[in-house]
């Protein structure tokens, strides 16, 4: 327990906000497990933006090897990627999740988040990676939280959260958009996390 | 760069607010502007094909609206909305995602003529059948359900008498009947009740009333509460089901927690049209900048009309839920603790004449067919907005022949009082 003593325990059910902005700022480099190349799938597009946004993306599909997903090669496997990498996404049911945090926490060096999608969660799985220092981002994009973050999101109508009295650059394509605009926390949205929650309690 | 919260007021005035990132401009400007220039074919095609944040045209979404989707969306605490024409645009939108031709909704009996005409012939004739449920019942929506039943809708503060409904209640039959509650919050305002926080999965409004609260712009919203699993069995088809429209995307899937507000956008708004316009979304938000202080103030003036009235000799009754006496005043304390509206109706002694002298000699009070407006309003619904009604309808929904229904405005209260006093008093 006492090597455990500066680790706090994330509440799974409401990130901070300056949790999610640390990891989307500090990552460069992003495998992406279950990345499909079907422009219709939530995987393309997530891939597809984050590039778009600068960070080195790793597509990690056994199906599509010896393919490109927006000029970057499938690799079977995580043990394929054969460099440090800094961010495990999983696209994957939550049913399937422990196997590939069981993959990840193989890799020398370990990465240093696993990200698992929108719908995903699997708590035994996080708890694993957490013990080895590893943070743990569960039931989440990061396409949609680095829009919400850089408030791009909101031209959707989507509550971002935010508040910022600060003038923002303009933005253009392809740049990084800043996560780190000096907002404030601006507006809840309990009652979805809520639903999230009992959701998962009752599967 | 805190967690921390904003209280109400604060959100009011600066949420989905930011400085124009081109030229600095403090105040929300006026983007009004059919199209959007793409960077590059890629840009457009990505912004197409939903994989894209940005603006494409007006009718799909708009720099200054997308302002008053935030704002109304932080204040409701749900996590996204869509900005449209009305009212009644916001309610075909909301319920073209939910119900096939065939299907069934169910709607409390006591809401907004309007809305009682819209669900009864307009949207008979789409296929889709309103069963009507009493909100002093609340068994009544449990045995209105049926396998054919897609959702449940009613309104927080019930026009036209200002009746309180127990949102509670009716978000568990909702729940356990495994579809969604729609609560219209219109007459509430978020500032007085957010049904979100009692069970709602949706909200609409009519931004007309007392979000823009100045008489001057239409404009109606839906709000997302992020709370409902729409993949369940293929009940929600538009939602859980690949989407031809976007070669097969499947909306809750890629958007989570506000698939339904973009469902909205994407699948109604863009097809059926009822865009809002960005000069009115900006008198909306200018509106609502100040809605903490007008609807405390609309709030205290209609408490203390609905006194005057209760005492006067003339008036035969008063159905005002701030009134300690209302069949509905516990509900109020419970749900709307800041005060109860400033909707209400009262019926005279002289029945249907008097009304329509009481109407003819007011001096202040406009006698038009709004509510939510700054100024005082009168109108005598069985001959206005619920004359379509028949005689029984009428007065099930609280619209009896001597009614007369009050918006009440932000004037000094005094002088309401004492129009009134002399209207009823020759």
């Amino acid at each position: 327990m006492s090597n455990n003593k500066k680790r706090q325990v994330m509440n799974h059910d409401a990130y901070p906000d300056n949790y999610i902005r640390g990891i989307l700022n500090s990552v460069k480099s992003i495998a992406m497990v279950g990345a499909s190349p079907v422009n219709v799938r939530p995987s393309y597009f997530a891939f597809k933006y984050l590039a778009q946004r600068g960070y080195d993306m790793i597509p990690v599909n056994p199906g599509h090897v010896g393919k490109e997903l927006l000029g970057k090669p499938f690799v079977a496997s995580l043990s394929d990627i054969g460099r440090p990498v800094d961010m495990i996404d999983i696209f994957r049911n939550s049913s399937h999740i422990m196997p590939v945090v069981e993959e990840a926490l193989a890799l020398d060096p370990l990465p240093k988040v696993i990200w698992m999608q929108l719908g995903a969660r699997d708590d035994a799985a996080a708890a694993k990676a957490e013990s080895v220092g590893i943070k743990v981002v569960m039931n989440r994009c990061p396409k949609i939280e680095y829009g919400r973050l850089s408030s791009e999101i909101s031209w959707m109508g989507v509550n971002s959260r935010t508040l910022s009295s600060k003038r923002a650059p303009a933005p253009t394509q392809g740049m990084r958009l800043s996560l780190n605009r000096m907002s404030v926390g601006g507006g809840d949205t309990a009652a979805s996390d809520r639903a999230a929650k009992n959701k998962t309690e009752q599967s | 760069m805190s967690d921390r919260l904003p209280g109400f007021s604060t959100l009011a005035v600066h949420a989905g607010a930011q400085p124009d990132p081109t030229t600095g401009a403090r105040a929300t400007p006026i983007y009004q502007t059919t199209s959007f220039v793409f960077n590059d074919a890629d840009h457009a095609a990505s912004l197409f094909g939903l994989q894209a944040f940005g603006n494409i045209y007006t009718r799909i979404g708009n720099p200054t609206n997308a302002v008053l989707e935030e704002r109304v969306a932080a204040l409701e605490g749900g996590t996204a909305a869509l900005a449209v024409a009305s009212g009644h645009a916001a309610q075909v939108v909301v319920l073209q995602q939910l119900l096939q031709p065939g299907d069934e909704f169910i709607a409390a009996r006591k809401l907004y003529g309007g809305s009682i005409n819209q669900f009864t012939h307009a949207f008979k004739s789409f296929g889709w059948n309103v069963v009507w449920a009493d909100p002093d019942d609340i068994a009544s929506f449990e045995r209105a359900v049926t396998p054919r039943t897609k959702a449940i809708f009613i309104e927080s503060i019930a026009n036209p008498a200002g009746s309180i409904t127990d949102i509670e209640a009716i978000s568990t039959v909702a729940r356990k009947a495994g579809m969604p509650l729609i609560v219209d919050n219109t007459l509430a305002s978020p500032y007085l009740i957010r049904p979100i926080d009692h069970g709602a999965d949706i909200v609409v409004h009519s931004l007309t009333k007392f979000l823009g609260g100045h008489g001057n712009s239409l404009g109606g919203i839906i709000v997302d509460a992020g709370t409902f699993d729409w993949s369940t069995g293929g009940k929600y088809p538009m939602l859980s089901e690949p989407r031809p429209e976007y070669h097969g995307i499947r909306l809750q899937e890629t958007f989570g927690n506000f698939a339904f507000a973009i469902a909205c956008r994407v699948l109604g708004l863009r097809d059926l049209g009822p865009a809002l316009s960005p000069f009115n979304a900006f008198m909306i938000l200018t509106g609502i900048e100040t809605l903490p202080l007008r609807m405390q103030r609309h709030c205290d003036n209609a408490k203390a009309v609905a006194e005057f009235l209760a005492g006067h000799p003339a008036v035969a009754s008063v159905s005002y839920a701030g009134l300690p006496s209302d069949k509905y005043h516990q509900l109020a304390r419970k749900y709307a603790p800041k005060g109860a509206g400033a909707v209400f109706t009262f019926s005279l002694k002289g029945g249907y004449d008097a009304g329509v002298n009481l109407v003819s000699k007011l001096q202040l009070f406009s006698h038009l067919a709004n509510v939510g407006d700054t100024r005082s309003l009168v109108i005598h619904p069985a001959s206005t907005t619920h004359s379509q009604l028949d005689d029984a309808a009428k007065v099930k929904s609280g619209a009896g022949p001597d009614v007369v229904r009050l918006s009440i405005g932000i004037e000094d209260k005094e002088d309401l009082i004492a129009d009134l006093e002399q209207a009823l008093g020759a």
